[in-house]
Parts: C-alpha cells; sequence; structure tokens
C-alpha cells in the first residue's frame, strides 16, 4: 500500500508542477492570480454598475497577514489528522504486539 | 469558487442562505445521532473536517495560469453522508469568511450550496453508484472526489451566471464566462483532490479499520479492504 500511495502522490506533484513549467502571456497581470479574484474581474465586466452592497467586518492587514492566517488555517489540520494517523499508527502496533504476547506459540515462532 | 462578500444582489443572497439552511440543520442532526451511537467516531469526524481545513487553505496553479483550491469535501461525505459534510463545510466557509475575508457572510448560503452541499451529495452519490456497480475502493472514492470538486465550482458559476446575465447573450453567455474562469481551472485540480483522496482514505482502512466498521456506510469498506 504504501507503494501505491507513493505513486498516488508522486502523480498529484506532478499536476501541480506542470503549470509551473508552462510560459504563460501574462500581459504583466500576476502569475497564477486567484480564480475568485477573476470571477471578480468578470462581474464588472458583465454590470459595470454592480456595487457590493455589504462588506467583510474585517479583513486581513496586508498580504503578509493574509499568508500568515491561511498558513495556520493549514497547520491546524494537518497537525490534526498528523495526531490522528500517529494515534491509529501506534495503537495498531501495540495490539498486534500484545496479541502475537497472547499466542506465544506465533511469538516464538517469529523469532 | 468563495464569492465575495457582497457580491450576489440581495435577493439572491437570500434565497440561497434559504435553500441551504435545512440541509445545515439537518447535518447537525445525522451528526448527532452518527456521534452518539458511534462515540469513537469522534475523533474521524474531526479528521474529515480538517482534511477540508487543510486542503481549502492552499492555493495550487493550474494549467490555466490561474490558481484555486481544492474543497476536501468528497472525503467527509463517503464517510459520514453528505449532510454530516454540509455542517463541517460551513465551519471551514465560516473560518473564511470571518477571518480571511475570503467568502463572506451575505453570500454564505450561497457558497455553502455550492462547496458543502452540492459537491458532498454528488460526491455520496458517485462513491454509493461506484460501490452498487462494484467498483474497485480506489476508484469509487477517487471519481466521488473528484467530481464533488467539479460539480462545486460549476454550481458556483451557474449561481454567478444567474446573478449577472450578460447583457446580450443572458445566462447562458455569462455561464459560458463564469465557468471558463472556475470549471475549466478546476479540471486538474479535481484530480489532484481525487489522488490525494485516495491516499488518505486508504491510509484510514489501514490504521483505523475499527472505526471504518463502526460506521455503517464503511461496512462495505471492510469487506472490501
Amino acid at each position: 500500500m504504501g507503494k501505491r500511495n507513493g505513486l498516488l502522490l508522486m502523480l498529484a506533484l506532478l499536476l501541480v508542477l506542470i503549470p509551473l513549467g508552462i510560459d504563460f502571456d501574462d500581459n504583466g497581470h500576476e502569475p497564477f492570480a486567484g480564480a475568485d479574484a477573476q470571477a471578480e474581474g468578470v462581474i464588472q465586466d458583465l454590470a459595470p454598475d454592480y456595487q457590493p452592497w455589504f462588506t467583510s467586518f474585517w479583513e486581513p492587514p496586508g498580504g503578509e497577514m493574509e499568508s500568515l492566517l491561511f498558513a495556520v488555517q493549514a497547520a491546524l489540520g494537518a497537525g490534526f489528522i498528523g495526531f490522528y494517523l500517529g494515534r491509529s499508527y501506534e495503537r495498531k502496533h501495540t495490539e498486534a504486539a500484545k496479541e502475537q504476547k497472547a499466542s506465544p506459540s506465533l511469538g516464538a515462532s517469529s523469532r | 469558487m468563495h464569492i465575495m462578500e457582497g457580491f450576489l444582489p440581495a435577493t439572491h443572497a437570500i434565497a440561497w442562505t434559504m435553500v441551504s439552511a435545512p440541509f445545515v440543520v439537518h447535518g447537525v442532526r445525522s451528526i448527532k445521532k452518527k456521534v452518539d451511537e458511534h462515540p469513537e467516531a469522534k475523533m474521524l469526524l474531526g479528521v474529515a473536517g480538517a482534511f477540508s481545513f487543510v486542503i481549502s487553505a492552499l492555493k495550487l496553479p493550474s494549467v490555466t495560469g490561474s490558481s484555486s483550491h481544492l474543497t476536501g469535501t468528497g472525503l467527509g461525505a463517503v464517510l459520514f453522508g453528505p449532510t454530516a459534510m454540509t455542517v463541517l463545510g460551513t465551519i471551514v466557509l465560516l473560518f473564511q469568511a470571518l477571518l480571511l475575508a475570503h467568502g463572506g457572510l451575505t453570500t454564505l448560503g450561497a457558497n455553502v450550496f455550492a462547496m458543502a452541499i452540492v459537491g458532498p451529495f454528488v460526491a455520496y452519490g458517485i462513491y454509493r453508484l461506484g460501490q452498487q456497480r462494484q467498483w474497485p475502493l480506489a476508484l469509487s472514492v477517487f471519481m466521488a472526489a473528484a467530481l464533488g470538486d467539479l460539480a462545486t465550482y460549476i454550481t458556483t458559476s451557474v449561481q454567478l451566471a444567474l446573478a449577472f446575465p450578460d447583457p446580450t447573450s443572458g445566462i447562458i453567455g455569462s455561464l459560458a464566462k463564469f465557468a471558463t474562469v472556475f470549471a475549466v481551472t478546476q479540471v486538474p485540480l479535481a484530480i489532484i483532490e481525487g489522488l490525494i483522496t485516495v491516499v488518505i482514505v486508504n491510509v484510514l482502512t489501514k490504521y483505523s479499520a475499527r472505526e471504518l466498521a463502526a460506521l455503517k456506510v464503511l461496512l462495505r469498506l471492510e469487506v472490501k479492504a
């Protein structure tokens, strides 16, 4: 299973890397701009008179602070998943070891 | 797929909120029931939420020269059913609306509908179909997560097209424009989402087989594993 997962992750990584290798004609636009922001541009083209009628209560002050919050979001999620997987992994191994002790004939044959 | 704060006309914002609300209510009930029946599944529920949390924070480059993020809703939908994922997805979207100014409170209903309702329902439906047709588990999970992700972005495109029809070509015309921005960019990212979801399901079936078996949806998983 480890090998298969490794292969799947390599494939995912490749899909992330391919676009980075393409030379896009950006016309001075920011490369890899967010699709959400682009959609905002399309709205402004379609309805130039549209005025957003509500604004966020709070916005991260600046791009760096936004990056910080995105990183915190990812770190919290990844931390929890790592904790859970580590715990499950350890538990499975402890249980396997116990089972081996419980049936000494099996334990002896593996030594 | 985040529609920015204030970027849907009030009538649309209210309508999407009303459409989404019952799903959230049903989801809260379904989570309560699942956790009462299987207290050991609580941590796994956390994993499903955390997965969407991480994966929706990462903007990935696409072959269209723009970037977008994954949704991570396929995993929770497969493990806990679609409306349970609605609740988790709503929490993620609320966090992003309040702390990151990504999406917004007025557009929360619409964003929940796209990411936390349509995505999980499509994912769950495809997963069930795959299981019925006896596809290999990895294929069912891959198709569920990838198509659920794509469905979310198509939904966002439709929502924006309904709100902002093209002055000459109408809703269809503006749908084409929004779909170019969202859906096309999303195709390679949806494949990535499918691949990563298969990896995490593989790991879970190996190390958390007991929790998975406790959840009804996953009895079939256990048999296959």
